[in-house]
């Protein structure tokens, strides 16, 4: 049996939030905490560019003002940080990758996706988690023009996985036949990191 | 980035730590544990700390790790946020002979193996897997080799602040004059001699200071493609 803290009560969250919360999450309320591994770049709107390449039938680059003309989505819903936060309700516009995709035209071959930054981060995704309505290019957060601590002007949108899958300052999104490793997940972080399944690290469920 | 390809870097099975020193600072309290089953971690890496009530309710939160990589207990220092609900219980209910639940290490970016010379800017408690560096270095007798700048409104506010300035460490108070240096954040003409030769540097802090202390980096040369950051937010 895990042991019991001794005094530790907690602090229960309103019930009708109870089932919206991964296990080990907590929730930050109107909070967004920022997480970097790496100095933040800062970017001019018309500096972001982004490529859609590797196992594709046309690889496809889009200006930030190309992807805006683009039919745009929005996002409602929760965020989950592997470090045990979950932000609650919030909202995202940008462009779902279904459209980026189906320009591109994945080759039948290809089953992974790594997304890079400028600033050379990179993660790995499985492809099916990035299609099917799941995950977008977004540049709007709440209305305004996502800031640069959060990953602006562009960043990916995975929110049905652990945050650090959607790479800030997203310059390119490569579509590979095997699974390679990114940042984090060479770092010990799990390759898929879905919170339902609490899967933190490597080796976890 | 990405130097480190090892697969097996995944923390360990979630262990327990019962508490076998435990001192309060101010807002901040440093925990000494015991660990059933001790893991090893490198200078610079983290762990999660679970709270179990009695009922099976549990809340987990990161902390740094301040202890050398070699010393027999694992220690955290912990601040206080408002209305934090895991540290709020170690600063104000906890007590020696307490037991949590640990699991770690975490994190193979921020971390410092004794050989490359850095420098590490940190503000408040962002000091504390600095701390762990430190000590570190001291114990491989290397102290040179990792300057560090901390910045803090006051000397009382900074954990560590005798340790750290015993070890070298140059310490800018900015609400309060410190020997004689007049309360200010650092100037780059006081960091610039401390970057000389550096091949690394750390950074860590909130957010508003990390991006602070990175344009400090770049004002005095460091290039941004070796600055590592470890920023956090109030996650209670």
């Amino acid at each position: 049996m895990p042991p019991v803290t001794r005094g530790f009560t907690g602090r229960r969250r309103p019930a009708s939030r109870d089932g919206q919360l991964p296990p080990g999450q907590h929730d930050v309320g109107g909070l967004w905490p920022v997480l970097t591994a790496e100095a933040e770049p800062h970017l001019r709107e018309d500096q972001v560019e982004l490529t859609v390449a590797g196992l594709v039938a046309s690889p496809t680059t889009w200006t930030l003002a190309e992807l805006r003309a683009l039919p745009t989505s929005t996002y409602a819903g929760d965020i989950h940080c592997v470090t045990s936060w979950s932000k609650l309700g919030t909202r995202f516009t940008g462009v779902s990758l279904d459209v980026l995709l189906g320009a591109a035209g994945p080759l039948d071959e290809a089953r992974h996706v790594v997304a890079e930054s400028v600033t050379g981060y990179t993660t790995n995704l499985p492809l099916a988690d990035v299609t099917g309505s799941r995950a977008w290019v977004v540049w709007d957060h709440e209305g305004r023009p996502l800031p640069p601590e959060h990953g602006g002007p562009l960043r990916l949108l995975v929110p049905h996985l652990y945050f650090w899958k959607s790479a800030k300052w997203v310059s390119r999104l490569e579509l590979t036949a095997v699974d390679r490793p990114g940042f984090w997940e060479r770092n010990g972080y799990h390759d898929r990191g879905d919170p339902w399944l609490e899967q933190r690290y490597q080796g976890d469920a | 980035m990405g130097e480190h390809t090892d697969r097996r870097v995944a923390p360990g099975a979630w262990t327990t730590g019962t508490v076998a020193e435990l001192t309060r600072e101010g807002r901040v309290v440093r925990l000494r544990l015991d660990v059933a089953e001790p893991f090893a971690h490198r200078a610079g890496q983290h762990c999660v700390l679970r709270l179990r009530a009695e009922d099976g309710y549990t809340a987990q939160r990161s902390y740094s790790i301040a202890s050398a990589p070699d010393d027999d207990r694992l220690e955290l220092c912990v601040e206080a946020l408002p209305d934090g609900e895991v540290s709020g219980h170690l600063h104000d209910e906890a007590r020696v002979g307490d037991v949590v639940e640990l699991r770690g290490p975490v994190g193979r970016w921020f971390t410092w193996g004794g050989r490359t010379p850095s420098i590490a800017v940190v503000g408040g408690s962002g000091v504390v897997p600095v701390v762990a560096m430190v000590r570190h270095a001291a114990r491989l007798g290397v102290l040179e080799r990792l300057r560090v700048v901390a910045v803090t409104r006051t000397l009382a506010e900074l954990p560590y602040a005798d340790e750290l300035l015993a070890h070298g460490a140059f310490v800018a108070t900015t609400r309060e004059n410190l020997g004689g240096r007049v309360a200010a954040t650092p100037y780059p003409d006081e960091v610039a001699p401390l970057v000389e030769g550096v091949e690394r540097a750390y950074v860590c802090g909130s957010p508003g200071f990390a991006s602070y202390a990175v344009r400090l980096l770049a004002e005095t040369g460091v290039r941004s493609d070796v600055v590592r950051v470890e920023q956090f937010g109030p996650t209670g």
